[in-house]
């Protein structure tokens, strides 16, 4: 596979590197001189200066034959979504992911439609989300595009859905009950599955739903 | 007619004051606050600061009721983002963007944003100006 990757700070010499190592042919771009001065003693040829976001530059770096994948990874989000545009949309690249610095900027990456996108803070917010208890529905999976997204919620002994069939709640439109999972084994959520507490329950829903789905299985 | 201004440098400081003499009601965005001494001491207009890229501020600066974008910060990326955010999210039907690379601002450009470069023009003008000194070249170029 060919690979190139656009910036050449932490996230994407790793990643360069890490594609090396698998046997891939990489190029990656860094604009600044001392960075690309360091990255060359590593890369050698396989590490080129420029700004990525010129066309003369991505062409140098082989966009037009064009690569199987283009990684946008420099520190800025504006970079970022031109890289990827012009990668997707000038050369035809089939694949390209790009890296959000700042999470408020992940709405542009999605208007514009650079999909996937992977930002760290994010990722870094879920898992907190995950490990601080007193969160009672953790977000676990944006499918973005589908616009729905699945959530995990602890069924406890104050909850009015405790003992309760799932098909006797009134769930909200837009929401269902996935799975229920009970002392370590986990079971398809049916009708006529029995709410108890300590169960955690997988839900997937429209975001944006929800307060509706806390109050119906936890009253919150 | 209300018209909103991105980035506060020389360009978008004096479109702001030649569009607010010729009666918009003009909004300024600029991430420094600085830039304000460049609209003079009396700036009737608004000036807020921070990026233009972040939504809420767009809105506070009223980009729902614009009926004229100008993204003119010293960022071609920048502003490349802010203009399409303000055409395809804001549904702004005036949106103008100030692009110094003449390659980016044409492949912009073909995409439906009206993308401005003045690299282009001084390099149309200047051209112009070797030209009209009259000097007729030696030999005709192969």
């Amino acid at each position: 596979m060919y690979a190139v990757v656009a910036g050449g700070g932490k996230v994407g010499a790793n990643v360069a590197r890490s594609l090396l190592r698998l046997g891939h042919e990489v190029t990656l771009v860094e604009q600044q001189r001392d960075r690309f001065e360091r990255l060359e003693e590593e890369f050698e040829h396989q590490v080129q200066r420029g700004d990525a976001t010129e066309l003369h530059v991505l062409e140098r770096a082989g966009l037009a034959r064009p690569p199987d994948l283009v990684l946008a990874l420099t520190g800025d989000d504006e970079d970022n979504l031109v890289i990827a545009q012009i990668a997707k949309e000038k050369y035809g690249v089939d694949k390209v992911i790009a890296r959000v610095n700042d999470p408020r900027n992940q709405a542009h990456f999605d208007l514009l439609g650079i999909s996937p996108t992977v930002c760290a803070t994010s990722s870094i917010m879920a898992l907190v989300e995950h490990e601080v208890p007193e969160h009672d529905l953790i977000h676990l999976l944006e499918l973005r595009q589908e616009n729905l997204e699945i959530v995990e919620v602890q069924i406890d002994r104050d909850s009015p859905s405790a003992g309760k069939r799932i098909e006797a709640l009134d769930l909200p439109d837009g929401a269902r009950l996935i799975s229920v999972m009970r002392a370590g084994h986990a079971e398809i959520a049916v009708g006529h599955t029995q709410l108890e507490a300590g169960d955690q329950v997988l839900a997937i829903l429209e975001p944006g739903k929800e307060d509706e789905l806390r109050r119906v299985l936890l009253r919150r | 007619m209300k018209a909103l201004i991105i980035g506060c440098g020389r360009v978008g400081s004096s479109i702001a004051l030649q569009l607010q003499r010729e009666g918009w009601e003009v909004t300024v965005v600029d991430e420094n606050e600085d830039a304000l001494t460049r609209l003079g001491d009396h700036w009737p207009g608004s000036f807020l600061v921070g990026h233009g890229m972040d939504v809420d501020l767009l809105r506070e600066a009223g980009i729902e009721e614009a009926d004229a974008v100008v993204a003119s910060t010293d960022g071609d990326n920048t502003n490349i983002v802010i203009g399409q955010v303000a055409q395809k999210r804001f549904d702004i039907g005036c949106v103008v963007v100030r692009v110094l690379d003449p390659a980016r601002a044409d492949f912009y450009a073909e995409r439906g944003l009206r993308t401005v470069c003045p690299t282009k023009t001084a390099i149309d003008t200047l051209t112009e100006a070797v030209r009209s000194c009259g000097i007729a070249p030696v030999q005709a170029a192969r």
